[in-house]
């Protein structure tokens, strides 16, 4: 195909502006499941979920971890509105491993004061990290 | 006349004092620079994060929510950032008074504070402070907004407080810092549509999308007031830092010629008494 087949994907924080390019594809975990979207997708607003996100551009892929958030989604763009995102090369591997027995242990006791659903976005956090890093 | 060495004391006292003043100065443009690069750094989240909320609520007009009615109870929780150390001017009091007298005035408020001197002041005037968290003031992380937010939110959804306001300090430029009383919810739908904008889709539940967002929201906006105040107190605090310097330099000047003016006349005196003296005995 002759025509170029990318579009501009901007990721903010609040601390910075964390990327600002094109791509060909980007795929990224939300609330309904994984979702891979292409140029010329109709215009959407998703909820995103601690995970991987994909950007596929000519010169090849990159990944980076992306924490909850939300993504409005336009034919000629992405614009992802993250809590964090962090390149592999930021990760802190063994900080992510401890944060995630601590989840998981916290998960396990489920006691009556611990807050469930935060217990579980910090599991699903710690596993992105470690997944981006793979 | 005062006598030499008071004069001499006291300039002294001023100089050290000068001194002082002249460091704080330095080390607040410093930390300005920093908290202002912040500030604008937070600038793009913030306005992409108005316009999605803006976009989310044209599209549910019909849903009823606490969110956007507001709560039943009369009490309103407010947030109000200041600084935990004075010396900066009027930035601390303009946002006590923005309490006391701005909109809210006479109403029953429950005050969260962030920075210890604007919860003094709140203190002193009879208001009750349910959450003091003033450590967050000096360098405000996400992490810290975020903790706030949900400890507001979570009073919000239980029933304690109706509505939900912030009092923080606008950082307009270096010289003009305007103190603002914003309210977080129930939130305001602008009136104006922009109509060129494409039709929104979301592929979660409408109601379940507004339930992440609006809490984000309001996160988003107390970081960004929490940037924008610590920004807005280092300007202030150079602003007055700066005009202390300028007012001991003065005050060095004057003295400094009225220990001359002494010391003349002190020689003069001596003067004349050793000539006195010398034509007694002759």
């Amino acid at each position: 195909m002759a025509e170029d087949r990318s579009f501009r994907i901007r990721i903010i924080t609040p601390e910075r502006v964390f990327y600002e390019g094109s791509a060909l594809m980007a795929e990224f975990n939300t609330s309904e499941g994984e979702l891979g979207i292409y140029p010329g997708h109709i215009p959407m607003t998703v909820i995103l979920k601690p995970g991987v996100l994909k950007l596929t551009q000519p010169e090849g892929k990159k990944e980076a971890a992306l924490h909850t958030g939300f993504a409005e989604i336009l034919p000629d763009g992405i614009t992802i509105l993250a809590e964090a995102a962090e390149w592999p090369g930021e990760i802190d591997i063994a900080r992510a491993q401890a944060a995630k027995e601590r989840a998981e242990a916290r998960i396990r006791e489920h006691r009556a004061d611990t807050d469930m659903a935060r217990a579980q976005t910090a599991l699903l956090r710690a596993l992105a990290r470690i997944e981006t890093l793979r | 006349m005062a006598s030499m060495r008071d004069i001499k004391r006291r300039r002294s006292s001023i100089e050290s004092t000068g001194q002082i003043t002249k460091a704080m100065k330095l080390v607040s443009t410093v930390k300005l620079q920093k908290a202002r690069v912040k500030a604008e750094q937070n600038a793009p989240y913030a306005d992409s994060m108005y316009r999605t909320v803006q976009s989310i609520l044209e599209r549910t007009c019909g849903i009823r929510h606490p969110y956007l009615q507001g709560g039943d109870s009369g009490r309103k929780a407010v947030i109000v950032i200041s600084s935990n150390r004075g010396l900066a001017g009027g930035y601390n009091s303009n946002v006590v008074k923005l309490i006391t007298q701005g909109e809210l005035a006479g109403q029953d408020l429950d005050i969260y504070a962030v920075g210890k001197k604007g919860r003094e002041g709140l203190q002193r005037a009879g208001y009750r402070i349910r959450l003091d968290s003033s450590d967050i003031s000096e360098e405000p992380a996400y992490a810290d907004a975020a903790a706030l937010s949900r400890e507001v939110l979570s009073s919000f959804t239980r029933g304690e407080v109706g509505e939900i306001w912030l009092a923080y300090t606008f950082f307009k430029n270096t010289i003009v810092h305007e103190p603002r009383l914003i309210r977080l919810l129930p939130v305001e739908k602008e009136e104006e549509e922009i109509s060129d904008r494409l039709p929104m889709n979301f592929d979660a539940e409408e109601e379940s999308i507004l339930e992440m967002l609006i809490p984000t929201y309001v996160t988003s906006l107390i970081y960004g007031g929490l940037l924008e105040s610590s920004a807005s107190e280092n300007g202030a605090r150079m602003q007055a830092m700066d005009s202390a310097t300028d007012n001991a330099e003065e005050m060095i000047e004057d003295l400094t010629l009225l220990y001359n003016r002494a010391r003349q006349s002190s020689i003069t005196q001596e003067l004349t008494e050793i000539i006195a003296g010398a034509q007694a005995i002759s």
